[in-house]
């Protein structure tokens, strides 16, 4: 790694965590369960790392950790985001309700 | 001397991040938060898709493999019972740290032993943290499956050697740091974190739940965020950091929650069994009443607050519960839920089971809102909640739970409560609510009782 390339991803790392404390400082405490689901499933963005990993194919010992990776990661990507849109459906406020 | 493909590449990484951080700004309300999924998703394929541009990619097979079986694992993943996404949560935490954590040793073995010092120690600081998040949560998700024991087990001297491990596993990092071709000892540093994992779990008790899912969800950003550093992954260091700072402050809540100071928490040193401060109950008189006493009393409220806890979610009753809300409003009885941070298994558990049940999301108050209301309430109801609403947290500097925010249900007209005999709750506290001239208590099963009152509201009282 050259050192602008960390000085760099340094200055993102503290970017983000800012807007992170920002923007989840702002999410009712009604709806942090889906929080938790909907970040976890962002977090499944790693699976980029691990195609890279998988199908640069360098060493067999990547190739077969990338595909397990790959195979954890999508899986929390589409349970991540299927739950949390399951939860999310069933916020509702009383004056869209029917009776 | 970059195909133009790069460029791509990192453009979709770019609008991915941008809509990441705008799926959590709308999750800021239940009116806007199905969008930030839609962009969450929008964001993950686009920067799949771009990944799967890259020009350093010779097989696809592979690729191909291990995500339509990821789909095909994280369908029913994504469609479990709402009572079970305690575990379902604490599952996906050990698989997102496991995706990180092999990345982190295939990362390492293709570069070592040429490994730069600042480059081992973001390796090490990921494969240490998802290490033990793996092995952590799989421990988490058991208990709350009640596939493990969920007591807590504590042994003597359990922290230092906790601790002992933590250090030897970071001393390896240092030394691989130093020394990246003594490779021999990659395994052990992974090893100890997993081992860790698990005795960091062993002593954590189910109310104690919340707490340490929010610190593993914590622990598992921040290992992306490294693995973003190692790959030099701009996207993956803004989803890692998003992800911690996300656990981070869930964990604050809740230590907060529980009168919890953040270093207590931080070293993972909860847990331990107060059994201390329990005078052996000497049978105290209390009241009790039916269900038919009960629903007189209901009827008979102008304003009613619910205080579901834990209990109401092994016993199912929320359905139960909703039932009591429709019959009580429609008799124009003012009711509210109040909900404690740490009520349930996980934060936020309460509010997705009583949304389950059709309760409208108005009518869910947090214990900021609730408190100022109960000595205008008529009736506080507690169901299947103990500790969060024992009035010893505020009154008695002896009680292990002592300066504990509570739900103030004892400054209600009448308190009924809920419980299925007098054993005290989950930290073997005796809760002086109970003995309280306004408390009744309603001896039985959560979804029976309640389930009696709504049959003696709706037979009795018509449909008024």
């Amino acid at each position: 790694m050259v050192k602008a390339d960390l000085i760099n991803s340094l200055y993102v790392f503290i970017l983000a965590a800012f807007i992170g404390f920002e923007v989840i400082r702002r999410v009712s405490p009604l709806l942090h369960t889906p929080l938790m689901s909907l970040t976890n499933a962002l977090d499944a963005i790693a699976v980029v790392g691990a195609i890279i990993l998988a199908g640069e194919h360098k060493s067999t010992l990547a190739t077969v950790l990338g595909t397990v990776a790959i195979v954890a990661a999508t899986s929390n990507a589409v349970g991540g985001f299927i739950i949390t849109d399951r939860m999310l459906k069933m916020f509702k406020s009383s004056r869209t309700q029917k009776p | 001397m970059t195909p133009a493909s790069e460029y791509v590449i990192e453009i979709t990484y770019i609008v991915a991040a941008v809509l990441f951080i705008l799926a959590l700004k709308w999750l800021s309300s239940p009116v806007t938060a199905r969008r930030g999924v839609w962009a969450g998703e929008v964001g993950m394929v686009l920067a799949v898709a771009g990944t799967l541009l890259y020009h350093g990619i010779v097989d696809y097979k592979w690729l191909a493999i291990g995500l339509v079986l990821g789909a095909i694992i994280g369908v029913p993943l994504g469609n479990v019972g709402m009572t079970a996404v305690p575990q379902r949560t604490a599952l996906s935490h050990a698989f997102g740290a496991l995706c990180v954590t092999l990345v982190g040793t295939a990362e390492f073995y293709l570069r070592a032993p040429n490994v730069p010092p600042f480059m081992m120690s973001v390796l090490s600081l990921e494969v240490i943290l998802g290490g033990l998040t793996v092995t952590g949560s799989l421990m988490a998700a058991g208990k709350l499956q009640e596939i493990l024991p969920q007591r807590p087990i504590t042994y003597k001297g359990q922290n230092f050697v906790n601790l002992a491990m933590l250090a030897i596993a970071v001393a390896i990092a240092v030394r691989l740091v130093l020394h990246p071709e003594a490779m021999v000892l990659y395994p052990f540093m992974v090893g100890i974190a997993l081992v860790f994992g698990v005795m960091m779990i062993v002593p954590i008790g189910g109310a104690d739940m919340p707490t340490v899912i929010s610190l593993l969800n914590s622990y598992a950003g921040l290992s992306a965020a490294a693995m973003g550093f190692v790959l030099n992954s701009k996207l993956l260091i803004v989803a890692g950091s998003l992800d911690g700072a996300s656990g981070f402050i869930l964990s604050v809540n809740m230590s907060k929650a529980m009168n919890r100071s953040f270093t207590n928490v931080l070293f993972g040193a909860f847990g331990q069994v107060q059994t201390s401060g329990t005078a052996p109950a000497e049978a105290r008189p209390v009241h009790s009443a039916t269900p038919e006493e009960a629903a007189a009393i209901l009827s008979a409220a102008n304003k009613v607050v619910i205080v579901p806890g834990y209990g109401m979610a092994v016993a199912q009753a929320q359905h139960k519960v909703r039932e009591l809300y429709d019959l009580l409003t429609k008799k124009g009885v003012d009711v509210k839920f109040g909900i404690h941070p740490v009520a349930g298994r996980m934060p936020g558990h309460m509010n997705v089971l009583l949304a389950e049940a059709d309760i409208p999301y108005d009518k869910l108050m947090d214990m900021d809102e609730a408190n100022p209301d109960f000595p205008q309430t008529d009736v506080a109801l507690v169901i299947g909640a103990n500790d969060v609403t024992n009035p010893a947290a505020r009154s008695d500097a002896g009680s292990p739970i002592y300066g504990m925010p509570i739900l103030d249900v004892d400054k209600a007209r009448t308190v009924m409560v809920i419980k299925r005999s007098m054993n005290p709750g989950f930290a073997g506290i005796d809760n002086p609510l109970y003995y309280l001239d306004n408390t009744l208590m309603l001896f039985g099963d959560a979804k029976a009782f309640v389930g009696s009152i709504v049959r003696e509201l709706s037979g009795g009282g018509g449909h008024g």
